[in-house]
């Protein structure tokens, strides 16, 4: 169903995953029930649906936030990154390789949201930026190293209710590990 | 026709090596579809709306504008809902929580209560119109005052006798040289599984078709068949994916709501409950107070043990948690007295929460352990050594294993326990006061009658069909490796089935005993399979199908004591400045059966401490007096722990088998929460000086009690 647009619907296009969707929405409507209940992309999960449990994480604009508490209204014209978008076709991200490799997860409704979190964590670490157990927040210090305490205060916006906490951590240092290797093989190359 | 073979390719020894999930490429990327996810033609929306009061009637409910507001279908309620029939025994053996049965009549017996349920065209406009409609109570004055000294509470047998005595309690407790009396509590605690229950009911070719998120297709088909007098063939309950169950994911108010909203509309109705919903509506841990009395020799030997445990439940439906029990199968004494009590109060139903009776029980009982061994200037595992009894304390039943002291010293050698100087707040780490802290596990291991297909098919793979859930335990893939062993064949060779009610009676995920008693069904159907295949000369097309059934094997079994064992270990930091209390590290030794995947048990394992912390440290619903409601009903108000709260947990385990399981497993999906706060409490004590008797130890009750440890009252 697709009401035309009325004081209280509009006509929206979302850019998600590279790619352009045009659909009517309600006003209220959340960006992650439009994700989920609109079009189909169902790897983005409601857990509170009041921005408590990280399990909606989406990249909008490369940056984590949670979908329950954007109204999709106010996401047009921003690049949204859903689960469904982390892998390049058959190629898994690294992160979601670690995470399958090491078993961080159990019931997997989490999972997506970690994933997107985890993603954005190990870019906002190597961009320099500073968490709460950071020791060292001068800019010029650059990154600290990503302890997993570092990892474990980064990524405490994601709830998972299993107790799959210590792999998902192992998880995400590996995958850290595993990137800045590359870098550093790409850089050493360059 | 195709040659059928199992051995050529012989790849035996698929169990006991760690195995990636075989649906985890599906959680990774997204594409694993859960209950509310799976789209269907002219879906309509429902949203529950539950009563603002605790205890009343419903005078009148003010549906006409609530009719005709946007995309509004229909508004069920009591005078208008299909009638449903709540007197029967359910698959489980007990009778439905009538709060399932929704919109009946027009009594209010708690806050949360269902009242009406709003159907529309989409998501926002059902919401809207539920939280625009007005409903007229006529309110009764409630209670929901919750402790030790209820005058109503009475003794409930359940799936455990309520009361059991040896020997003369008084007298062996006069006679014991020392004597710990304590009484403990526990908190409300709430599942919360990450996906919400959620339901989508339609009606096809005669037949309702229901998605949902539960524990056990079958028991939730079975159970909606009674409710709405249907013949159980017709009802079919899927349940692909599971976002976590715990023990809430059972027959609740939303499936039957969605049921009859579908069948009123006759078209697809989904429902799915809020968060706040699920603290009304999902089931809970009720909260314990738990008197201990224990009478010892200098030696530590228990003359006296003396466990008395009070629950409470609703005024709809009897549950009861048993937290004395526990005692019973762990420690020996010449008294030996335990009892489960019940209070009824105005208060949602509670039921089964990871570990019921084990958890709360065990923290109060390896907590008093503690103290008798500090008491007794014992060390506390070897207190436990000497309390080690050789039969079941009350059954006099033989154990089929008992590992416990295996784990305790392989957990005292890994964890560094030799060292420990048991004297208590005198280690210091600049704000830190530093402790460590052990307690006993255990969990009954059983196994339930279940039915299994398996067809060897036409391309030389094998397919299994197992109503089996998978709720992030890892049944499905260690189903997949039992599977391919049995058969002798590699596991990409057997893709196995679950979660669908047409697979015919099993086993829900629950108690610790689905993967054990669907192995045995699965295994017990490739044994006929191999059978089958070495008298046949090839595969007709459509495969060779066995079915298997376990009954009459699981019904043959010797009475034992049938427990899995553990030994917890933690290590805290506290801040007696400001409160906090950091767990630094775990360790987790179990004797828990043959580990089907060494990958995911660990995980398993290790998911029960972590919420061990979160039961030692954060958790707690708040039910306030007033209103009969709770502050902060979401993720915000109850804390669960979160990455920056678990520390490097290790679990790891000891050779214990079951001799009478075909693959000698016991369930491991309890046992790791069982002692973890009990090792956690011990260890702030051991830390401060301090005993925390009441969960969680939040920072303002170590606040409170931080000037006592100084002068000595060793209190909280």
């Amino acid at each position: 169903m697709a009401p035309a647009p009325s004081s209280t619907f509009s006509a929206i296009t979302l850019n998600i995953n590279g790619e352009k969707h045009t659909l009517s929405v309600d006003h209220r409507t959340t960006l992650l029930d439009a994700l989920r209940e609109r079009l189909d992309l169902t790897g983005t999960k409601k857990g509170c649906d009041q921005g408590q449990c990280g399990a909606c994480t989406v990249l909008l604009d490369g940056r984590r936030a949670v979908a329950c508490l954007q109204l999709a209204v106010a996401a047009e014209g921003r690049e949204i990154t859903t689960i469904e978008g982390m892998a390049e076709s058959d190629q898994l991200h690294p992160v979601q390789q670690a995470f399958l490799d090491l078993d961080g997860y159990q019931c997997g409704y989490c999972t997506p949201g970690q994933i997107c979190s985890a993603v954005a964590v190990i870019e906002e670490h190597a961009a320099g930026w500073p968490s709460a157990v950071t020791d060292d927040v001068r800019p010029e210090a650059g990154p600290p190293p990503l302890t997993a305490d570092e990892i474990r205060e980064r990524m405490s916006g994601n709830l998972c209710r299993c107790g799959a906490y210590v792999s998902i951590v192992q998880a995400v240092a590996r995958a850290a590990a595993a990137e800045a290797e590359t870098t550093e093989t790409a850089e050493a190359a360059a | 026709m195709t040659t059928a073979t199992t051995g050529t390719t012989t790849a035996k020894g698929s169990v006991g090596t760690a195995h990636t999930r075989v649906e985890g490429r599906d959680k990774v990327t997204g594409a694993a579809r859960y209950a509310g996810e799976i789209p269907f033609a002219e879906l309509a929306y429902g949203w529950l709306a539950l009563s603002t009061v605790a205890r009343g009637r419903i005078r009148s409910m003010d549906t006409a504008p609530v009719l005709g507001m946007p995309g509004v279908l229909t508004v069920l309620h009591h005078q208008n809902a299909p009638r449903v029939d709540s007197d029967y025994v359910g698959m489980l053996g007990v009778p439905p929580d009538p709060t399932a049965a929704v919109f009946q009549h027009d009594r209010v017996p708690h806050v949360g209560w269902p009242v009406a349920l709003v159907v529309a065209e989409t998501s926002e406009q059902a919401r809207e119109a539920a939280e625009a409609l007005v409903v007229h109570y006529e309110e009764e004055p409630h209670d929901v005052a919750f402790s030790g000294e209820h005058p109503d509470a009475y003794p409930l047998d359940a799936h455990m006798p309520a009361v059991t005595e040896k020997g003369e309690l008084e007298p062996e407790l006069a006679a014991s040289a020392v004597v710990i009396d304590a009484e403990y509590t526990t908190p409300e605690e709430h599942h919360n599984p990450m996906e919400p229950h959620a339901a989508t009911a339609l009606w096809d070719g005669g037949r309702l078709e229901v998605v949902d998120s539960n524990q056990g297709t079958m028991w939730v088909a079975d159970e909606l068949a009674k409710l709405l007098s249907l013949d159980p063939a017709s009802v079919r309950v899927r349940s692909e994916h599971v976002g976590g169950g715990f023990g809430s994911k059972g027959v609740r108010a939303h499936q039957v709501a969605a049921v009859m909203a579908a069948t009123v509309l006759q078209r697809p109705v989904r429902v799915v409950m809020t968060r706040r919903q699920m603290f009304a509506l999902a089931g809970y841990r009720s909260p314990t107070t738990q008197r201990i009395r224990l009478g010892a020799d200098t030696d530590g030997r228990l003359r006296a043990l003396d466990h008395r445990s009070l629950s409470l439940t609703s005024t709809v439906h009897e549950f009861i948690e048993p937290s004395a029990g526990v005692g019973r199968v762990m420690y020996d004494a010449d008294a030996h007295h335990t009892a489960n009590r019940l209070v009824r109060l105005d208060v949602p139903t509670p039921t089964w929460m990871r570990a019921p009776g084990e958890a709360p029980g065990s923290f109060a009982l390896e907590a008093a352990l503690d103290e008798l061994a500090e008491k007794c200037g014992i060390d506390p595992i070897e207190l436990r050594v000497r309390n080690e009894p050789e039969r079941g304390p009350v059954s006099g039943l033989p154990f089929s294993s008992r590992e416990l002291l295996t784990c305790f010293r392989e957990g005292a050698r890994r964890f560094g326990w030799a060292d420990r100087d048991p004297r208590p707040g005198l280690r210091r780490e600049g704000r830190w006061l530093l402790g460590t802290g052990t307690a006993a596990a255990s969990f009954p291991a059983g196994a339930m009658p279940s039915t299994a297909a398996m067809t060897a098919e036409a391309d030389g793979t094998f397919t299994v069909r197992i109503n089996a859930s998978d709720i992030g335990t890892g049944a499905r893939t260690a189903l997949t490796l039992i599977a391919a062993d049995a058969l002798q064949v590699a596991p990409d060779r057997v893709q196995v089935r679950i979660g669908d009610s047409d697979f015919g009676p099993a086993m829900i995920a629950g108690g610790s005993m689905g993967t054990r008693s669907w192995a045995w069904a699965v295994t017990a159907a490739a044994d006929e399979l191999r059978q089958r295949l070495a008298l046949s000369a090839g595969l007709p097309p459509e495969g060779i199908t066995v079915r298997s059934d376990t009954s009459e094997a699981i019904g043959a079994l010797a009475q034992k004591e049938r427990h899995s064992f553990g030994a917890q270990f933690a290590e805290v930091a506290v801040d007696p400045a400001i409160g906090e209390v950091r767990v630094r590290r775990m360790l987790g030794i179990f004797a828990a059966g043959r580990i089907v995947n060494p990958l995911t048990a660990r995980n398993q394992f290790v998911g029960g401490m972590t919420w061990g912390i979160s039961m030692a440290l954060h958790e707690e619903a708040v039910r306030d007096q007033a209103t009969g409601g709770h502050y902060g009903a979401d993720l915000a108000g109850y804390h669960v722990a979160t990455h920056a709260d678990v520390p490097l947990i290790e679990a790891d385990w000891v050779d214990d088998p079951d001799p009478d399981d075909p693959v000698g497993i016991k369930g491991i999906g309890e046992i790791g929460i069982v002692g973890a706060a009990a090792a956690i409490a011990n260890a702030v004590w051991h830390a401060t000086g301090v005993r925390h008797r009441s969960l969680p130890i939040r920072p303002d009750r170590v606040l409170a009690a931080g000037g006592e440890a100084v002068t000595g009252a060793p209190d909280a």
